[in-house]
C-alpha cells in the first residue's frame, strides 16, 4: 500500500483490506504514536463534513503529524476559480500525502492522477467514500469476530447512499448475505447488485423491515432524505416505514449489531441508543483508528 | 446491372477505405468519431440508402486513407454492422468487421453530469462492458455506467 493512493475501496485487494484492519487493532490498543513526526498532510475539504474531518485530524495529531489546508471551498482558491488539477499541484509542494473530499463524482480519482503524493479519498460528490467503507468493516469484524459468511441487512436509501454501495462491494468478498430492504423508489442499483451476481451471493430485496431482523447479524440503517423524492406524496408514505424503534429489536439475535453512518435523524428511535445492540457511535471511533492505520500504511510507517 | 447502379450511388474510390452497413442514423456519429472533419482527403457518403440485410444503411468513402484496427474499433460502439473494405486500384483487398473495444478514451461523454470530466477539463475514460447482454460504458473516475442509449459522442 505504500505511496498508493485509496480512492475506491475497490482499489484493495481483500488481504489488503485485512491488513489494514489489522494495524487499525493495533492502534485502538495504543492510539498515540508518534509515527509522522512531523510530517505535513493536506486536508482538503471542498465541501463541508465536520465528521470526517475532524476523524481524520484526529488521526494525524496522535500520530504526531501536522495538518494544513481548508474546510470549505469558500476559504480556498477555488472561490477564484481556481482548477482542481491547480489546486492539487499546488498542494503537492507543500505535504506528504493529501486528504481530500470534493462534491464532484471522480474528483479524487483525477486528483491522484495530477498528483505526485498519494491522495485519500474522503469522499467524492455520490461515489466512493473508501475510509467509510474500512471504519465499517473493522466495526463488523469487530463485533462479529469475523467477516465471513454473515447476514447483512441494509435499511433506507439504498440507491444514493454512498458508503451503502462501498460496503455491499466490500463484503462481496467475504460470502455475505444481503437482505436489501428500502422503498422501491431507492433500490440498489444495478451496477451495485452486479458485483454480488459476479460472486454468486445471495441477496434478497424487502419493502418490509420487520420480517428481516431476527436473521440479521448487521443492520446498516441508513436516512432517507426528503429531497430523494420528486413527488413529496412518496416520501409521506413511506418515511416511517423504515424507522428501527427498540421494540422491534426484542427477536434480534444476540450477536446483531446495529451500525448508521451518522448523522442520524429520526429513522433510529433515541430509546435504541441504550440497547447493547446498538454500536454506531463507538462506529464513529472506530474510524479514528482505521484512517491512522491507512495514513501509517501509506506513508509506509507500517 | 441494377446492383451495379446501386453500388454507384456513391461514387467509386481508386484507393482507400469503404466503410459500410452504417445504420443510416449513424453515419455522421462514425464521421466524427473518426474525425474525418478534420481530414483533407476526399470523402464521400451517403445514408439512408436500400440494404438487403438491414433495410437502411449508410456508407462512408475515403480516399488514399487505410486504418488500424485500434482506430476503427472505436465505431463499433455506435455502428456494430460496419464493414471496413480496403481498395486497392478498384479492387477490394481487404474486408473486415468491427470489434467492440475493451476500452475507450475520449471519444464518448460520461451520463452522469456530475462527473469530473463534465465540470472540468478532464478527457473520460470508460471501460466497455456488458451487463445482461446490453453494453455499457463504465467510467473510470465517477464509476457510473453510461447505458447505449444514453451515450453520447464527441
Amino acid at each position: 500500500m505504500k505511496n498508493r493512493s485509496l480512492i475506491s475501496i475497490s482499489d484493495y485487494s481483500k488481504e489488503e483490506i485485512m491488513q489494514i484492519l489489522e494495524i487499525a487493532a493495533e492502534f485502538e490498543k495504543k492510539p498515540h504514536q508518534n509515527l509522522l513526526n512531523g510530517r505535513v498532510i493536506a486536508s482538503l475539504f471542498f465541501e463541508p463534513s465536520t465528521r470526517t474531518r475532524l476523524s481524520f485530524e484526529s488521526a494525524i495529531q496522535k500520530l504526531g503529524g501536522n495538518v494544513i489546508g481548508f474546510s470549505s471551498a469558500a476559504t480556498s482558491s477555488v472561490q477564484k476559480g481556481e482548477s482542481l488539477k491547480d489546486t492539487i499541484l499546488t498542494v503537492c509542494n507543500y505535504s506528504d500525502l493529501i486528504v481530500m473530499r470534493h462534491p464532484v463524482d471522480g474528483s479524487a480519482r483525477f486528483a491522484s492522477e495530477v498528483a505526485s503524493v498519494p491522495i485519500i479519498n474522503a469522499g467524492d460528490g455520490a461515489n466512493q467514500h473508501p475510509t467509510q467503507c474500512l471504519l465499517d468493516l473493522f466495526s463488523i469484524k469487530k463485533t462479529q469476530g469475523t467477516l465471513e459468511n454473515l447476514e447483512v441487512t441494509f435499511v433506507g436509501d439504498l440507491k444514493y447512499g454512498r458508503t451503502v454501495h462501498s460496503l455491499v462491494i466490500a463484503l462481496c468478498q467475504f460470502n455475505t448475505k444481503f437482505h436489501l430492504v428500502s422503498p422501491v423508489e431507492l433500490k440498489l442499483p444495478s451496477a451495485v447488485k452486479r458485483h454480488i451476481k459476479e460472486a454468486n451471493l445471495q441477496y434478497e430485496q424487502y419493502t418490509d423491515f420487520s420480517e428481516v431482523i431476527p436473521k440479521s447479524d448487521i443492520i446498516y440503517m441508513t436516512r432517507i432524505q426528503r429531497e430523494r423524492f420528486p413527488d413529496p406524496l412518496e416520501y409521506e408514505k413511506v418515511k416511517n416505514a423504515y424507522i428501527l424503534d427498540n421494540s422491534m429489536l426484542n427477536n434480534a439475535k444476540e450477536n446483531c449489531r446495529i451500525l448508521h453512518p451518522l448523522p442520524r435523524v429520526n429513522e433510529i428511535s433515541i430509546n435504541v441508543d441504550d440497547n447493547p445492540k446498538a454500536y454506531y457511535f463507538e462506529q464513529a471511533l472506530n474510524g479514528v483508528f482505521v484512517r491512522q492505520a491507512l495514513i501509517a500504511s501509506i506513508l509506509g510507517l507500517k | 446491372m441494377n446492383t451495379k447502379r446501386k453500388e454507384l450511388i456513391v461514387s467509386a474510390i481508386s484507393n482507400g477505405t469503404v466503410i459500410d452497413h452504417i445504420p443510416a442514423d449513424k453515419v455522421f456519429q462514425v464521421i466524427r468519431i473518426l474525425d474525418l472533419e478534420e481530414s483533407e482527403k476526399e470523402i464521400y457518403f451517403g445514408t439512408n440508402l436500400v440494404s438487403k440485410k438491414y433495410g437502411r444503411k449508410g456508407i462512408i468513402k475515403i480516399s488514399e486513407k487505410y486504418f488500424k484496427p485500434s482506430e476503427t474499433d472505436k465505431i463499433a460502439l455506435v455502428a456494430p454492422t460496419a464493414t471496413l473494405i480496403e481498395i486497392r486500384d478498384y479492387e477490394v483487398t481487404r474486408k473486415t468487421t468491427v470489434n467492440i473495444p475493451d476500452s475507450i478514451e475520449r471519444i464518448a461523454k460520461c451520463f452522469n453530469p456530475n462527473c469530473i470530466t463534465n465540470k472540468e477539463q478532464v478527457p473520460t475514460k470508460f471501460k466497455v462492458i456488458k451487463i445482461d447482454g446490453e453494453i455499457k460504458l463504465a467510467c473510470h473516475y465517477c464509476e457510473k455506467n453510461t447505458s447505449q442509449n444514453n451515450m453520447v459522442f464527441n
